[in-house]
């Protein structure tokens, strides 16, 4: 199975597949081979830096942008060809498209309608709805007349009042300002565990990806770079790409010819590589959280000398510019040093201190790049 | 069947299109079938009659080489030039110190002037003729001012296509100067640049595709002009006249089409340099550019409205002349005021009827023509897949800003006055003017649709289809409620050009659908000058009615639909 392929071997059947998708406008190949495989109540965050393909594969999905070649499938039947409208999923966008000229409720029923309902059902599910978004007693206003955060939240009840298959959220939070981002992120989330919807959301916000995905697919350049829970992605970048994206990371070129040891420039590091890793020059990677000082005469293992360049104060913790000649005269180290610890050793700029990388903290990739 | 690998499926997914696709799509090819038919296929039919002679033989080029062996005929082009070139300067000129008035200074009445600057739109293109000939003819009241020189010819023509065309430069002009940005003006007196330098360096520049826009659109306006040249052009032979002289006079058809194709060289040539300009110009726009806001300076105020009160003098003046023209009993000798010049059904050109007719068929084309072209616009912009049949239909809608009214309206004579076409029936009835008016004034009301739906969210039609609903409720429930304004915008645009326009509509009137406009030129021709001044001041007042009521019931309807603009 390529890189490209999700296939854990849970014994839940797939909700919604690709096989190979690829949309290519003119010459431009927008993404190439994508399979995947979603669960039935799953939550999926598309991630990665604009331009990577992660909207078109939402559009793809949802029939809005048929993929050049390839198969989607939804709950077992195809629909690789069909138009949104014989489709079965609701979808919120970033500019919320609400009508402007539809109040709240005519607007949450807009879907409701045609449906064989009654005038009386309708009313009972949007006011259902609008419980549960929490937006009750703003029924009657005009679109225009909410803030951006409560209008999200009406092109959400939007989009599941017709209770769809399949939840499409294509960049949803990204207009908003960071405090309410924060608060509708917990929503929807809650939103989507209460109703137990398969939702695929579109972000390049690593932090809401983090938080809100059961699982997130990283895309960069129209093709998958990873697909994993949260923490697999955090903890174990399966390319240089991902580990780079994914919060902060220090690449440090070095040699690696199997067994259990690698060199940093003239440091000995002990590491733990997973079948057969990358050999030769290689970069050796490690987060700067995981650097851990040496506070007295006990040496620490896969420990090395560097010298304290500059230390940014960040309110919880201080980033820390490192130089080690030891290792690479050239890279710049960052370390994320405590309060605690900076009080308690009192360690200053110009000190050269000793570091340690744990040997299960760090992975290595293949090349040779340099992040100085 | 995640351990079976199976082959990749290398063939191309073809979309299916859904229902809603499908009616879209037929109610394109409805309006695309209207405009080939309206359009394409009478072009066709007067370009091929421009290779025949009088009885239908194919004779190659023969019309052409006689044309141009004739200097009574090709010295038209000069001329024409000529004078679209010099009227293109002057008003170019006038209006852009007009706009920048309204734009750039603090002066009082704004919105006073705005609007007496755009009453020529509600005049049709002979009264300004008229009315110079009462002011400067040879009894005219203002002729001493001519210093001995004729107002018949060049002279004339400029001056009444001067007034004519300012209101459509001013319009474009003004759209020009008030998306400048204001932080350049800052920036630059911050860098202590004069008044005079940021002149020429940030507002010029910044309005120079407005400029070189309303450039062309004058020039197109005016080489493309019946109204005026057949007033007051005396001698001086211009094209559009041509074509009228050697259809109505000669019964020359073939030696019109000729003149016809010839006209529409340079017509299609600023109609494509136009659309070039105009697509740079939104390229200009940015989101971040905040709007500029001009300082009280008393002298500079009181000189910016000092001109535009001398531009609106004037504009009042040619207007009220004709007014008093046709109230008085015998001008210049018995200046009694009297209405015996509103007796029109004791002169030619078909009396009261006429102007009945004329409302009539306003009313239909603003009716007809604004569903036909809102339709057609909302179908191309957001209907889905179909590229080109989408890309073609934006091609016949732009089309009819390209062909002059003279030219469409000889193209009607030689397809539908054909036995053998199938439309024939609607030859010499009110329909066959309907269909002519909507088809000429189509490209500027398809334009103004189009803008009002692109701004538009376009995921609007994404959240419809997720949520299983049939286009047409968003079409009618969001969509036409929406762009209301822009709708009634196309309405008054059509019914005004419908009152007013002489040229597409003068070869293929019948007996009992005369129109006023055509009256006003019949009455003139028959030398009954002051009945048609007085038809031509009721067709101004019609439209200044129609122009107040738009405002009100764009308001009232304002009030109730558009309420969600107010927060």
């Amino acid at each position: 199975m390529s890189a490209n392929t999700v296939g854990i071997e849970t014994g839940r059947k797939p909700y919604l597949t690709t096989r190979d998708l690829t949309k290519n406008f003119g010459n431009f190949t927008a993404l190439s081979d994508i399979t995947l495989e979603i669960y039935e109540g799953e939550f999926v965050c598309f991630l990665g830096p604009s331009g990577c393909g992660k909207t078109t594969l939402l559009r793809a999905i949802a029939g809005l942008d048929i993929q050049t070649f390839g198969q989607v499938t939804q709950a077992g039947k195809d629909v690789s060809n069909l138009p949104p409208s014989e489709r079965d999923f609701g979808i919120v966008f970033q500019s919320y498209a609400l009508f402007p000229n539809l109040t709240i409720r005519r607007n949450i029923a807009y879907g409701l309608e045609n449906r064989g309902n009654s005038k009386s059902e309708i009313a009972q599910r949007v006011d259902d709805l609008l419980d549960l978004v929490g937006l009750a007693s703003q029924a009657d206003k005009y679109p225009a007349q909410l803030s951006g955060g409560q209008q999200q939240r009406i092109a959400l009840a939007r989009a599941i009042a017709t209770n769809p298959g399949l939840l499409l959220l294509d960049e949803p939070l990204s207009a908003l300002d960071a405090k309410v981002r924060a608060h509708l992120r917990h929503e929807i989330k809650e939103l989507q565990r209460t109703l137990g919807v398969t939702t695929v959301m579109v972000t390049h916000d690593q932090e809401e990806a983090l938080t809100m995905a059961d699982r997130i697919v990283v895309m960069n350049n129209g093709v998958i770079e990873q697909v994993g829970t949260p923490i697999e992605i955090y903890r174990d970048p399966a390319t240089a790409f991902v580990a780079d994206f994914i919060g902060t990371m220090n690449f440090v070129p070095g040699q690696f010819n199997g067994g259990t040891e690698l060199k940093m420039g003239e440091v000995a590091l002990q590491c733990e590589v997973q079948g057969t890793g990358p050999t030769g020059d290689i970069l050796v990677a490690f987060r700067p959280e995981n650097l851990l000082v040496q506070e007295d005469a006990t040496n620490l293992p896969n420990s090395f000398e560097a010298e304290i360049k500059y230390m940014e104060f960040m309110g919880s913790f201080f980033r820390v510019d490192l130089q080690s000649k030891q290792a690479n005269a050239d890279a710049h180290i960052k370390g994320d040093f405590s309060i605690n610890m900076v009080r308690r050793t009192g360690v200053k700029e110009g000190d050269t201190i000793r570091v340690s990388i744990p040997k299960d903290r760090l992975t290595i990739y293949p090349g040779a790049r340099n992040n100085g | 069947m995640a351990n079976v690998t199976l082959p990749k499926s290398r063939r191309e997914v073809k979309p299916k299109a859904s229902s809603d696709d499908w009616t879209m799509r037929a109610f394109m090819l409805m309006i695309g079938t209207y405009l080939v038919v309206a359009l394409a296929f009478p072009l066709y039919a007067m370009l091929s009659k421009s290779f025949e002679d009088k009885d239908g033989v194919f004779i190659g080029l023969d019309n052409y080489i006689n044309y141009f062996s004739t200097p009574a005929l090709f010295n038209s082009i000069e001329n024409s030039v000529f004078i679209s070139v010099v009227t293109m300067v002057i008003t170019v000129t006038l209006a852009f110190f007009y706009a920048y008035a309204l734009t750039r200074s603090c002066m009082r009445f704004k919105g006073f002037f705005k609007i007496m600057a755009m009453v020529p739109i509600l005049v049709p293109s002979l009264l300004p003729g008229i009315g110079l000939i009462y002011m400067f003819g040879k009894q005219g009241y203002l002729n001493w001012m001519l210093f001995g020189y004729e107002i018949y010819g060049p002279l004339g023509i400029v001056i009444a296509e001067v007034f004519f065309t300012f209101p459509h430069a001013l319009l474009i002009i003004m759209t020009a100067l008030a998306i400048s940005d204001g932080r350049l003006y800052e920036a630059a007196t911050v860098l202590r640049a004069s008044k005079w330098k940021i002149f020429w360096t940030v507002t010029l520049p910044g309005a120079r595709y407005g400029l070189i826009s309303a450039a062309f659109v004058v020039f197109t306006l005016v080489i493309t002009d019946f109204g005026v040249p057949k007033v007051i052009g005396g001698q001086y032979n211009v094209l559009a006249v041509d074509i009228y002289k050697q259809v109505i006079g000669q019964q020359n058809f073939s030696m019109g089409a000729v003149v016809s194709v010839v006209l529409m060289i340079p017509a299609i040539f600023a109609f494509y340099v136009d659309r070039q300009v105009q697509k740079k110009q939104v390229a200009q726009l940015s989101a971040r550019a905040v709007p500029y806001e001009p300082k009280p300076n008393f002298r500079f105020d009181t000189l910016m409205m000092s001109y535009s009160s001398i531009v609106v003098l004037i504009i009042v003046t040619i207007l009220a002349t004709c007014q008093f023209a046709a109230l008085v009993k015998f001008w210049p000798y018995n200046l009694d005021i009297g209405l015996q010049h509103y007796n029109f059904d004791l002169m030619d050109g078909g009396g009261w009827d006429a102007y009945y007719n004329s409302i009539k068929m306003a009313l239909w084309t603003a009716a007809v023509g604004t569903i036909v072209v809102f339709t057609g616009a909302y179908m191309v912009e957001k209907g889905r897949g179909f590229d080109q049949g989408r890309t073609l239909f934006q091609f016949l809608a732009m089309m009819p800003m390209a062909v002059p009214g003279m030219v469409l309206g000889l193209s009607y004579i030689f397809f539908f006055n054909n036995p053998d076409n199938p439309f024939n029936f609607i030859y010499g009835t009110m329909a066959i003017l309907v269909v002519s008016t909507v088809t000429h004034f189509y490209t500027v009301a398809h334009l103004t649709a189009m803008t009002a739906l692109k701004q538009m969210d376009k995921e609007f039609e994404s959240v419809s289809q997720s949520l299983q609903q049939p286009f047409y409720k968003m079409f009618l429930r969001v969509t036409v409620p929406v762009c209301t304004p822009a709708v009634l915008e196309i309405a008054i645009y059509l019914f005004v050009n419908a009152m007013t326009t002489v040229s597409a509509v003068v070869f293929i009137y019948a007996t009992h659908t005369q129109l006023a406009s055509v009256a006003v030129l019949n009455m003139d021709d028959a030398g009954d000058i002051a009945p048609a001044a007085a038809m031509g001041m009721m067709i101004f007042y019609t439209n200044a009615i129609a122009r107040v009521l738009h405002m009100f019931v764009a308001k009232a309807l304002e009030k109730r639909t558009q309420a969600w603009r107010q927060r």
